[in-house]
């Protein structure tokens, strides 16, 4: 009796101790998530111009939306939806290969490559927004130097509405580090008894590129395309230093479109609305991802 | 057959070469143009190499506008976010690794859930919450959200918590240990190498953040450097070599922490990655 006495009080001990270390992170998921949450979510069917109090309105916000009264929101979902599909499957593409190449057994120099790739992952935003302004540069910069060099028409780069986002994405090649090195840890964790086992059987490189390395992979190639597509949809800061938007809104990224419209124009209940679509977007996109992994990505633990 | 192999070889190491210079370019290309002066830099078609080097604009783009301020500020709200980070992960993650209490799973799954969430959809309501509480214009709406726990941070650290043997814990209690005494005896002196991953990306979180002070910071002399090097463009856009002078600066304390703390991104990033 005694023992089991001790045994409740020790478990409630526990319990006690477990929630007073979890407090600060159950506290920021009420203040800073949820609570948060819901008022955007009840702010979106407000008029709310930080001045007035807000006023509620039903599905006004949303009408206007979707109605077209308000001319840039089709325009910053298609600018925003045609960064994602660029951005994401090229730099998957890029990053996969990148890593592939460098994990081949004869390379020498890997750690050098690699922290080569991730370097330019850490420079901020706001410094890599400039250096990019700057090679971009149509009369001065070193992109249009090289085009002219080898004799080839220059390009207005940020400056065109055909080429602005193709070069935004162009840039975030640049910072693709961190994907990078997940596929290189994964390619390394892909044993190696597999491919010697394939070898004994007279597969070609492509074969058991094809039959080994892309189904071992899977896995990891899912949650970088989740991680990059939410990553994509939020594009901001290149927006608001680069171009503001323009040319004639041909950047208006989606988050950039937010910011505007709350903090420029202080129309909160109306960005709010804005913002719920986005995170909507994102839910559906994600939910469609994780239907499709079945059929596509492969976990070992099925085996 | 040896022979197209070495050409395969080639032909790889190329790529691979052809990739490095596409990352390194671009920040060769800041240094670059960091010392060159105005006149050199417009230059049709460009010098590769400064001559002569001028790192007077070093100078120049420093005093133009109060960097060390920024300098300062930026250090302070970082620091601040680390000490946060450490703190609030650390607590957070030996709770939901290794402490049974109920509601556990649920706040854990919340505490994942949220790390999809934009950005944007609580950006609106949290700013509107610090206005009514008059922290516009502090350094609060940026430090206090991390001393209460980042989603991220907690999980990477769970995942390192979970892998430590249970049995410690049980033959701790016997001995009449409590969980916080577990806590700092046991789990902490093992998990310096995560902790040190954690304050790492904290670092360059809170340095490299822009929409926060952004949106919270309007006083010249509370701005980040991140913001302050906004402002310097939008104030000297023509001047280029300024900009780069002022850009490098801003980038140079993210790279030294980077190479001195390297091993620890690296495996940071594939611990993230492992557990997708």
């Amino acid at each position: 009796m005694k023992i089991g006495g001790i045994h409740i009080q020790h478990k409630r001990r526990i319990a006690m101790a477990g929630i007073l270390f979890a407090l600060p992170s159950i506290l920021g998921l009420m203040l800073f998530v949820m609570l948060p949450m819901l008022a955007s979510l009840l702010l979106s069917f407000t008029d709310y111009r930080i001045v007035n109090t807000p006023k509620f309105i039903g599905l006004a916000n949303y009408i206007r939306l979707f109605d077209g009264t308000d001319p840039y929101f089709y325009n910053s979902l298609w600018v925003t939806l045609k960064y994602v599909i660029l951005r994401v499957p090229l730099g998957l593409v890029f990053s996969f290969m990148a890593a592939f190449l460098l994990n081949m057994q004869f390379i020498r120099g890997k750690s050098v490559f690699r922290t080569i790739f991730y370097l330019p992952s850490i420079v901020p935003a706001v410094a890599s927004s400039m250096i990019w302004l700057w090679l971009f540069s149509p009369d001065l910069g070193l992109f249009n130097s090289f085009l002219e060099a080898l004799n080839l028409p220059t390009l207005n780069w940020l400056y065109s509405e055909q080429t602005v986002v193709p070069s935004i994405v162009l840039m975030s090649l640049w910072g693709m580090g961190s994907t990078i090195i997940i596929f290189l840890a994964g390619l390394q964790g892909v044993p190696r008894s597999l491919y010697e086992a394939a070898t004994v059987d007279g597969a070609g490189a492509l074969r058991k590129f094809q039959h080994i390395t892309i189904p071992m992979m899977t896995p990891i190639i899912f949650f970088n395309l989740i991680m990059g597509s939410i990553g994509a949809f939020q594009v901001f800061t290149e927006a608001l230093i680069m171009t503001q938007g323009g040319p004639n809104n041909a950047s208006l990224f989606y988050n950039y479109y937010i910011y505007r419209q709350a903090f420029q124009f202080g129309e909160m209940g109306q960005a709010s609305a804005i913002a719920w679509i986005l995170f909507i977007i994102i839910l559906l996109v994600t939910v469609i991802f994780f239907r499709t992994s079945k059929s596509w990505v492969f976990y070992e633990s099925e085996v | 057959m040896k022979k197209s192999r070495r050409i395969q070889q080639i032909i790889v190491y190329l790529f691979l070469i052809g990739g490095a210079a596409f990352c390194l370019l671009p920040l060769f290309w800041l240094v670059r143009s960091s010392m060159m002066n105005s006149l050199q830099i417009f230059e049709m078609p460009p010098k590769w190499i400064p001559s002569p080097f001028r790192l007077q604009n070093y100078v120049e783009a420093l005093t133009t506008i109060d960097f060390f301020q920024f300098f300062r500020n930026t250090l302070f709200i970082t620091v601040s976010c680390l000490f946060g980070a450490l703190f609030s992960s650390s607590i957070g993650a030996y709770s939901y690794a290794r402490l049974e209490w109920p509601g556990r799973r649920l706040f854990f799954g919340l505490l994942l859930a949220s790390m999809m969430l934009p950005s944007a959809v609580t950006l609106i309501p949290t700013f509107i919450g610090w206005r009514f509480a008059d922290l516009i214009n502090t350094y609060f709406p940026l430090i206090l959200p991390v001393w209460l726990g980042s989603a991220f941070d907690i999980f990477l650290l769970r995942q390192f918590y979970s892998t430590i043997p249970k049995d410690m814990d049980e033959a701790a209690y016997v001995d009449g240990a409590g969980p916080w005494t577990i806590f700092t005896r046991i789990i902490i002196p093992l998990s310096k190498p995560p902790l040190i991953v954690i304050g790492l990306f904290s670092f360059m979180n809170s340095w490299n953040d822009f929409m926060g002070p952004l949106v919270y910071l309007n006083e010249e002399r509370k701005f980040t450097l991140a913001l302050g090097l906004q402002m310097f463009q939008s104030l000297h856009s023509a001047q280029w070599h300024l900009l780069m002078a002022a850009s490098t600066v801003v980038i140079l304390p993210v790279i030294v922490v980077f190479f001195i703390g390297q091993r620890y991104f690296i495996e940071g990033i594939t611990l993230t990655g492992m557990k997708g």
